[in-house]
């Protein structure tokens, strides 16, 4: 086990180290970090952007590249946050809080560094973690058949909904409309084109990019243009970035903490970086001693969160790789990359694909390493970048997105597509239908469809199969589990509110 | 009956349009049977769990407070559609370095602060840098001129 656990590991190290894969992690983390920075565009817009960029590289070396953005844009995130208090993506908005108050006070310097040194520490950990669990996950996940795998699907699209914030009964929505824009297209067991309406480019079903692209980039574009706050970025007084012995010592206990918890959050449906910095904001919170300083600058308001997200971002990897089940929008992203690469991702790649597999592991450990050698020496061109004005930035995104889509297909379909969905994107933030669910759903519709289509067959026709099969109720088991603990108290609160209402 | 959230009644009445939309599209296949799921069995099924949680966020609109719907910014989303599907229709007949000049002069055109100097500034950095990475760089095969110069 030892020695399997070093070899996986080294030949994981082999592939990340060839000089194409080594270029598109820098590529990777650079670009990601760039536009982490920019505030209002977040991991998610960034991927879906830059998703067609990958499409001539190989499955590794697309994938280490978009991993790379992934934590890049983290990163970046961070910057923004600390820089001018306008989180760069959700997942830095409690790094604003105790991250700007220490810029104010002149000590961007080590909330800089503190964010840059506990991301690293979280980095490293969580990939050791990754290599540790996965394999285990996946073995168990080879056993699966049809009837484990589409109750799996619904325990993870129920966690995902649960998580998520804002209504729970409009996720469900969204999840639904998700799954169902996924069957567009051809019927791969009787080969009948579903809602096609004759138009022959929706025969391989609604084009991923397009969708995303559309949903976020479109979406969140209008959403900055919409808002004419101005901004205070802290440029001159940076001061010196090294934490001083001081902080040092107030630091390694949150970072451990936001590690470990940020490590345990990502795996879980829906998790990843942006619950496990909020939980280990407030975890830090309640358990610091110096709890009193929180939103004041205290340098554990920023260790903790900004260990967390990171490792959490990373260990999110883990159902995606394993199961093939993305836990939250990014790898759902991740995913339809993956397939756009005729991989289908799920318990046999790492069998099927070790390299590709360990490969991104090792990864990112060298991109978390390269993000903390660069960034911190790079750190003046990221504030020149903050202060580009929204009014070039946003037509140069529309250039990229409008290239990168076009390209998919040579043809102005997957543009229009793009177009609509941007339409629709933007109703969706006035209604307030988080679009996060629906790329989750869009992403399992066709899988979930085959599983149910292949446990009833088997189980001529006996739908009773998904909770006879023990495997199976579990998990249908923990999904109305999760349901009902969350709905509980809403309703009750609901209640109260209609009883005062009266 | 006072409608207490209208954010939610619009989302419960797309949710639940939507169902029936696919529910009623599925009508046109073949339904099959427990056993045999044919290709209207899955969608039929989401489309009306789909209504049924749809009317549920609308009758909750009714019961329980929320926020406004804050007006839609057409003419934000008009300017950048307009924009896109300028440039994604037009590609083909008038050619990168054209399409692109209007997708970005189109697109700064939704802005608050345009100035046409700058924007076409920023227009031919932004078709230079174009031509270099996506079609030197990455080779996509797109025409730089239009069809009767080139």
């Amino acid at each position: 086990m030892e020695m399997q656990f070093l070899d996986n590991l080294s030949l994981g190290f082999g592939v990340a180290f060839q000089w194409v894969n080594l270029l598109y992690c820098l590529i990777g983390v650079l670009l990601g970090t760039l536009i982490g920075v920019l505030p209002g565009i977040g991991p998610t817009a960034t991927i879906a952007m830059l998703l067609p960029v990958t499409f001539g590289l190989s499955p590794i070396t697309a994938m280490i590249m978009l991993a790379g953005i992934y934590y890049g844009a983290q990163y970046g995130g961070s910057t923004t946050s600390i820089l001018v208090n306008i989180p760069g993506e959700a997942a830095s908005v409690v790094t604003c809080l105790d991250g700007y108050q220490m810029a104010r006070q002149g000590r961007a310097g080590p909330a800089l560094a503190v964010s840059a040194i506990g991301s690293f520490f979280a980095g490293c950990v969580a990939t050791v973690v990754v290599a540790m669990f996965a394999p285990p996950l996946a073995g168990m996940a080879l056993k699966f058949g049809p009837s484990e795998y589409f109750s799996l699907m619904v325990f993870g699209l129920v966690g995902a909904t649960v998580l998520a914030h804002g209504s729970l009964l409009k996720a469900i929505a969204m999840v639904l409309l998700g799954l169902l824009l996924g069957l567009v297209g051809t019927d791969v067991s009787s080969g009948m084109m579903r809602f096609t309406f004759g138009i022959y480019e929706l025969s391989d079903g609604i084009g991923f990019v397009g969708l995303a692209m559309g949903l976020f980039g479109i979406a969140e574009i209008i959403s900055n243009l919409e808002l004419k706050g101005s901004r205070e970025v802290f440029t001159s007084k940076i001061g010196r970035l090294m934490p001083s012995r001081e902080d040092f010592r107030r630091m390694w206990k949150p970072i451990l903490r936001g590690t470990a918890f940020g490590s345990a959050l990502g795996i879980l449906p829906g998790g990843g970086a942006l619950l496990a910095s909020f939980g280990a904001y407030a975890l830090e919170k309640k358990i610091s001693r110096y709890g009193n300083e929180f939103g004041k600058g205290a340098i554990e308001g920023v260790a903790a969160p900004e260990s967390a997200n990171n490792a959490g971002a990373q260990t999110s990897f883990i159902p995606m790789l394993t199961l093939g089940i993305p836990s939250n929008v990014v790898m759902a992203l991740m995913v339809g990359a993956l397939m756009i690469q005729g991989i289908t991702p799920g318990p046999r790649v790492m069998t099927e694909k070790p390299e590709m597999f360990w490969g991104l592991i090792a990864s990112m450990w060298i991109g978390n390493a390269m993000l903390v050698i660069l960034n911190l020496p790079l750190i003046g061109i990221w504030i020149r970048l903050l202060k580009v004005p929204y009014r070039f930035l946003y037509p140069s995104i529309l250039v990229f997105m409008g290239i990168g889509v076009y390209g998919l297909s040579n043809s102005p379909f997957d543009v229009l597509l793009m177009a609509i969905f941007g339409i629709l994107g933007v109703i969706f933030v006035k209604i307030e239908c988080e679009p996060a669910p629906l790329i989750l759903g869009f992403v399992l519709g066709p899988m979930m469809e085959e599983n149910l289509r292949r446990a009833l067959l088997i189980a001529q026709g006996d739908p009773t199969v998904l909770i006879t099969k023990p495997i199976s109720a579990g998990f249908l088991i923990a999904a109305v589990t999760l349901l009902v603990v969350v709905l509980a108290p809403a309703i009750r609160k609901k209640r109260e509110e209609v009883f005062v209402e009266d | 009956m006072r409608i207490k959230s209208p954010k939610d009644f619009w989302a419960g009445l797309m949710f639940i349009g939507f169902g029936l939309f696919f529910m009623i599209g599925a009508g046109n296949y073949d339904l099959g049977s427990t056993e045999r799921m044919g290709p209207a069995y899955f969608p039929t099924m989401l489309g009306g769990l789909m209504a049924v949680v749809g009317g549920a966020v609308f009758f909750q609109s009714f019961v329980v407070s929320g926020g406004k719907v804050v007006a839609i910014p057409l003419r934000l989303l008009f300017f950048i559609t307009v924009a896109l599907l300028l440039f994604g229709y037009l590609l083909k007949p008038i050619g990168l370095v054209l399409a692109l000049a209007l997708l970005v002069v189109v697109s700064a055109s939704a802005g608050h602060e345009f100035k046409l100097r700058e924007v076409l500034l920023l227009a031919v950095a932004l078709t230079v840098l174009s031509v270099l990475v996506f079609v030197k760089g990455l080779g996509q095969p797109f025409p730089l001129l239009p069809k009767f110069l080139g």
